[in-house]
């Protein structure tokens, strides 16, 4: 767990969210499309938090969540030419690509061995687990915890089971007992919700 | 129809489809200006959630990152020239798809997704199949085991490969024409919807689908299976989503096309 204590309580994080010294992540993915490997490690010192954060989120196991990672920042090293600004911030970017590949590899590290696992073993403690000692005290982390908590329970569950767990809708729909299809709208309603409670377009 | 899959929308943005749902929205999206600017706005209000699960990562993972990239070359940017429509070389080193920009299936279709571990041991477990072929150290002693029918076809002289790639599962068709036999091997292929089967079918010159076959269940990163009938006579492969036990007829559009040419 990182000490944030470090910083007086108004003050933003270092990385990511120190506000005015935050560099322009979509230039530096352009640099690093160019090849510059000073940019790109600015560009992971702005970003590793959050996105090895979510990685671990997912896949659970520091091991892993490290390999995973590592494949993620490699593909956005190798692909920053393809980061289209048009179409979103670089950090949502980034952590589309670092989520695909942590769900898939959980997907995948259950399909190797997908024998008599039942969901209800594994997921009493899965569905609603953002528990106080992960939870991040920087204020964008308050922020996200307040909307969220503007979510319905369901809601709330359903997103995060699809999001953090990594699980599909179907198998969602499953963990929570709601119909097959019910799932989808909770998620797509919860994301709509977190998005206009975060006051955000695209 | 259409307000069905659009409601896919959310589960899409933050990858909760399977892989079936998952191409067949995406082909939808290509055509769906509105999906997609909802499919952002979602994707950036999800991502906002990790603000709540910042961690700092080990130290080493900077480390191998950067020495990582050091021996990597950057993918030039699209430049939107068509080109050709893509051998077995322009599937290799085509773009990588990233997945928040939306892309219509069609040039999906064409192109590798990063080359992930598991991907990586499914190649791997490829040439394991190869590997019987190809391996320096096998000198073709009488002490081999008899072919199976698979190696018969990927050891023929006239053996020739098509390959596609979907979402990171990947199909490979090896055939022979002097064998008048074709295998699929189906790499990282996700298990078939509940109560579905995959069905494989050759493509008569005229169109028509000739069933080869049901894919094996097999829970296996690669799966592979001889397909029935004569691989001479046809033009392609298809690959549809069944009820379980296989249909006379395709019954949905195939998740995958491939030409032999």
């Amino acid at each position: 767990m990182v000490v944030m204590s470090a910083f007086s309580p108004g003050s933003p994080a270092p990385g990511e969210n120190a506000a005015p010294r935050q560099p322009d992540l979509g230039e530096l993915l352009r640099a690093s499309a160019r090849g510059d490997e000073a940019a790109f490690a600015q560009l992971y010192d702005a970003t590793s938090r959050r996105l090895y954060g979510l990685v671990l989120r997912v896949v659970r196991d520091p091991a892993q969540a490290e390999e995973v990672a590592q494949e993620a920042f490699l593909d956005i090293w190798r692909t920053s030419a393809r980061f289209d600004p048009d179409r979103g911030s670089a950090m949502s970017w980034m952590l589309t690509i670092a989520h695909r590949k942590a769900v898939d590899r959980v997907r995948s590290a259950e399909a190797a061995s997908r024998r008599d696992e039942s969901y209800e073993a594994t997921t009493q403690d899965r569905a609603y687990d953002i528990t106080a000692e992960e939870v991040e005290r920087s204020l964008d982390a308050q922020r996200v915890r307040q909307a969220l908590a503007s979510l319905t329970e369901t809601q709330r569950g359903a997103v995060q089971l699809a999001y953090f767990g990594g699980y599909t809708h179907n198998e969602v729909a499953a963990l929570l007992g709601i119909p097959l299809g019910t799932a989808k709208t909770r998620i797509r309603d919860g994301l709509i919700r977190l998005r206009d409670t975060l006051g955000m377009q695209s | 129809m259409n307000a069905d899959i659009h409601g896919l929308s959310g589960a899409y943005a933050v990858d909760a489809l399977d892989d079936v749902e998952r191409a067949e929205f995406e082909r939808h999206l290509g055509q769906c200006p509105e999906c997609q600017d909802e499919v952002a706005s979602l994707r950036a209000a999800a991502v906002e959630l990790t603000h709540a699960s910042a961690m700092t990562p080990p130290p080493a993972l900077r480390d191998s990152v950067l020495r990582q990239i050091a021996t990597v070359r950057p993918l030039p940017p699209v430049t939107g020239r068509t080109g050709s429509s893509g051998g077995p070389a322009a599937e290799r080193s085509a773009p990588l798809e990233a997945p928040a920009t939306v892309t219509p299936l069609e040039s999906r279709r064409r192109r590798v997704r990063p080359m992930t571990w598991l991907v990586a041991a499914a190649a791997a477990a490829v040439l394991l199949i190869g590997g019987i072929v190809w391996s320096p150290w096998d000198d073709g002693g009488s002490q081999q085991p008899p072919l199976t029918a698979t190696e018969q076809v990927i050891r023929a002289k006239d053996a020739q490969r098509f390959e596609k790639t979907i979402d990171g599962a990947k199909a490979t068709i090896v055939r022979s024409k002097s064998l008048g036999k074709a295998v699929i091997i189906a790499d990282n292929m996700p298990a078939a919807p509940e109560g579905k089967d995959f069905q494989i079918w050759f493509e008569n010159p005229d169109g028509a689908m000739v069933s080869a076959g049901l894919m094996p269940h097999e829970a296996k990163p690669t799966v592979s299976m001889v397909l029935d009938g004569d691989a001479s006579k046809y033009k392609g492969v298809g690959i549809t989503v069944e009820p379980a036990g296989g249909s006379p007829e395709p019954t949905s559009a195939p998740i995958a096309l491939i030409e032999f040419s």
